[in-house]
């Protein structure tokens, strides 16, 4: 398969007829705290996520990866500029049909993986037939059967985050938004975690936004990456990577993930060392 | 060798060096009787039925100084969380409060209050809301943000987030407090009892101490010093389940 996988760019992201995220022109500036001055932080900033894609957005530290999946999930408003999902504008507060899974361990430790996963639907009010079997199926999902009834104290990371992965899959969102989830978990296990999400990913259809700092991960993953700039953060390309929809992390080994991984560097390394102020940058 | 082992190897040598020591003669049977008839002059105070209405006023004022603490000390602690300006300004003085006897305001509570139950609950309360405080402050402190932000991803409310997330997640801390104001409770109540009362535990001590009635006086020690072990022991115990489900593994 890799060795028809395209690797295509363009200067923006499209907008695409079957847009599912639309974002337009957005910015964050932090104001001034303390005597400090005003940071721009993002933007200015277009992106279209096409419905059911795979969409991971790499960057250098600081660039604002996470401010612009907040701004996308409704967690903190642009300064300037709309998001649109599923043609509503996104204001305030995060719609119903997205979903969110942090890096930082969001698993509740007064509650068994059974109750963390059926956290929301209790809250939600759903029958009790109705979230058994929801819950049922998506501990199976993540594989968690069997430790239905312990706390996330006996789990390992990785374990822990699939609870949280189950407790958001749970819900049926339809636009995902998984920021760095699997940062704190070894090269193996995230190797694994992507075979998960990407297995996840075709079953329920919905659109991922992946925020990474591993660009294999999203070479890897993705149908295309968005590359930032460092701060305050654009998008200076949007990679196709041109894989097919199945596939997993046995992709790694094909020619093209090289190409794309490399091709990934080489606009990430000058805006790196930008980031960090180092020499050399842009030379 | 198990940890409940070694504890109990403890408490009991301790108590059997005193014990020796006692019936041997290095301390005199006057100054202080073997541990073991200290039970049985516990056992015989409590048996007589003549200091159960001391102990149940004891009981009452412990409780209602440890009600008024945790409840005040967990809405101040709640209210300087949401307010960091004014915990700011007040954290050099909540960390010097216990540099403060609280029992020099034992008479001027005597005229707020008067003669009553209300001065020594007072001191208990005092004595003990502190530590309530600075318990809900770390355990609100404590609460990962993440969880925050996992709230508002599932669209909870701003009354369901404190409920379903905030309390159980600082929960642990919580009881700490809870504990710890038990302990305090405790201690401000039958001080105060001893400085200037007419009734309680305290007081009893205090009278059959001036008395040289060693048996009452050494019994009701023994059983405060048993009762405040147990009941804390007990708290503890939970406290520690408490923690334990939620240390993470690796």
């Amino acid at each position: 398969m890799s060795d028809s996988a395209a690797l295509h760019a363009s200067e923006t992201a499209r907008v695409e007829p079957q847009a599912h995220v639309e974002v337009q022109g957005i910015t964050r500036v932090y104001p001034p705290v303390a005597g400090n001055p005003a940071v721009h932080a993002l933007g200015p900033l277009d992106l279209t996520l096409r419905q059911g894609e795979f969409f991971s957005v790499v960057g250098p530290s600081g660039c604002g990866k996470s401010t612009l999946l907040d701004v996308v999930a409704g967690l903190a408003a642009p300064s300037e500029g709309t998001v649109r999902f599923e043609g509503k504008p996104v204001a305030g507060q995060v719609p119903e049909g997205i979903g969110v899974v942090f890096q930082e361990d969001a698993s509740f430790p007064w509650l068994t993986v059974y109750d963390n996963v059926a956290f929301g639907l209790r809250r939600q009010g759903v029958n009790r037939g109705d979230l058994a079997a929801r819950v049922d199926y998506a501990v199976e999902f993540m594989g968690l059967k069997d430790f239905a009834r312990a706390y996330p104290a006996q789990l390992s990371g990785g374990m822990r985050q699939r609870v949280c992965i189950a407790r958001t899959l749970v819900l049926k969102p339809r636009l995902l938004l998984l920021d760095e989830p699997f940062g704190a978990l070894d090269q193996q296990t995230r190797l694994l975690m992507g075979d998960e999400v990407l297995r996840l990913w075709r079953e329920t259809g919905a659109t991922i936004m992946l925020i990474t700092h591993a660009l294999d991960e999203a070479a890897m993953l993705s149908d295309r990456v968005g590359v930032m700039s460092s701060r305050p953060g654009r998008f200076i390309e949007v990679l196709e990577t041109g894989w097919p929809r199945e596939r997993d992390s046995r992709i790694v080994s094909e020619e093209a993930f090289g190409r794309i991984t490399s091709r990934l560097w080489s606009l990430l390394r000058e805006e790196s060392l930008a980031a960090i102020g180092g020499r050399g940058a842009k030379a | 060798m198990p940890v409940w082992l070694i504890r109990l190897i403890v408490v009991f040598a301790a108590f059997g060096l005193l014990e020796i020591a006692c019936r041997s003669g290095w301390i005199d049977a006057y100054t202080m009787p073997p541990p073991s008839l200290m039970l049985v002059y516990a056992w015989q105070v409590l048996a007589s039925g003549r200091m159960t209405e001391d102990i149940l006023l004891t009981l009452q004022n412990v409780g209602a100084a440890f009600v008024f603490a945790v409840v005040i000390g967990f809405l101040v602690g709640v209210l300087l969380h949401r307010w960091p300006r004014l915990r700011r300004a007040v954290d050099p003085l909540l960390a010097s409060y216990y540099a403060v006897p609280v029992f020099i305001f034992y008479p001027l509570f005597i005229v707020i209050f008067g003669l009553n139950n209300w001065p020594l609950i007072a001191i208990g309360f005092l004595f003990a809301v502190v530590a309530m405080v600075i318990n809900t402050l770390n355990g609100f402190d404590r609460v990962p943000r993440v969880f925050f932000k996992t709230a508002r991803v599932q669209g909870f409310s701003r009354p369901a987030e404190v409920w379903f997330i905030t309390l159980p997640a600082a929960a642990p801390y919580l009881f700490t407090g809870v504990k710890l104001c038990v302990a305090y409770a405790f201690i401000g109540v039958v001080a105060g009892e001893f400085i200037l009362a007419g009734a309680g535990l305290g007081y009893e001590i205090a009278f059959a101490y001036n008395n040289f009635d060693n048996r009452t006086m050494y019994g009701l020690m023994v059983f405060l010093l048993v009762f405040v072990t147990v009941v804390n022991m007990a708290l503890h115990v939970w406290e520690r389940k408490l923690h334990a489900r939620r240390s993470r593994g690796g």
